[in-house]
């Protein structure tokens, strides 16, 4: 039975078909679910995407993080559950402390639309356990506060017990150790700014299948 | 009654401020010489209904820490309370 991966959407997120797309494409199910929903079903993992949750007021993510939906988000990942945050949902997964650290504004003060090229920096992560550490992939990203800040113990245990799983190889936004994505201890938690389910043409991983990060994502049980 | 409260909410020592250092730029790009610092910050106004100012900033304090600041990247001060 294809596994069932819930599409979590808050007012003001605009990603969440192009997930569901993608995941349904790729082999599983997906369930669209709003922020009230307080229980997440019988899903096998949850996907937050990207888009402006709540204007992006206060701060991105900020107001999401209180949403009904999240408390359950919240219980199913102390439980062990995949998770995955995608550039408002990498926010998002911050403010609500899944994930360590916060994402600022760009270094540049400017919103960055473009594809960039990423490195692969661990295996041990739910979107890469099928890419070589070192892989080369493009991605696009598309945010304002992409660039990812974290205290120098945080920076130094996300580097030592190996939670970094994707570094921009040009740094565009001035994020701490070029961190594009980061996972959890319990490495079921994963947050990127790039938007894997945007993948064009120009896919660079060593198999040249597409969508190799999501197709990891929704086999990782 | 009704009070209500300034609160300040700034970027930690140490956390880049990237807003407040192209603020800094601009000033010096002005002439202004005698600037040596801009942190960019915001303030919220926040009215409350509280028995006495103590419990009325007792409310301020805890919506500071718990949704208007990220304490991971800001701080943030009470300016003041006063009565509305």
């Amino acid at each position: 039975m294809s596994r069932v991966i819930g599409v979590l959407s808050f007012p003001g997120t605009n990603c969440e078909f192009d997930v569901a797309e993608v995941v349904s494409r790729i082999g599983a199910n997906a369930k669209l679910l709003n922020h009230r929903s307080t229980d997440l079903k019988d899903v096998d993992g949850v996907i937050l995407p990207g888009g402006f949750s709540y204007g992006d007021y206060l701060r991105p993510g900020a107001v999401a993080r209180f949403s009904p939906v999240m408390r359950a988000v919240e219980d199913f990942g102390r439980r062990g559950g995949p998770i995955l945050g995608i550039c408002n949902g990498f926010q998002i997964l911050t403010e609500a402390g899944l994930l360590p650290g916060a994402l600022q504004k760009n270094r540049n003060l400017s919103f960055i639309c473009e594809e960039v090229e990423l490195v692969v920096a661990t295996q041990q992560s739910s979107i890469t356990r099928t890419l070589k550490v070192g892989t080369r992939l493009r991605l696009p990203i598309n945010h304002f506060e992409g660039n990812y800040t974290c205290d120098t113990d945080t920076e130094r245990l996300l580097v030592e017990r190996d939670l970094v799983v994707l570094r921009y190889v040009s740094n565009p936004n001035g994020s701490m150790n070029d961190i594009a994505g980061i996972t959890n201890e319990g490495r079921n938690i994963v947050g990127m700014m790039p938007h894997p389910e945007r993948e064009g043409i120009h896919f660079a991983g060593e198999n040249g299948s597409r969508y190799e990060l999501l197709r990891s994502f929704i086999s990782t049980w | 009654m009704r009070f209500q409260g300034v609160v300040l909410v700034q970027p930690k020592e140490g956390i880049a401020d990237p807003e407040g250092s192209t603020i800094y730029d601009a000033a010096g790009a002005l002439g202004y010489s005698g600037v040596v610092g801009v942190r960019a910050g915001r303030s919220f106004i926040v009215d409350v209904d509280a028995n006495d100012e103590e419990a009325a900033r007792r409310t301020i304090m805890r919506l500071g820490e718990e949704l208007l600041t990220n304490p991971v990247i800001q701080r943030f001060s009470v300016l003041s309370v006063d009565v509305a």
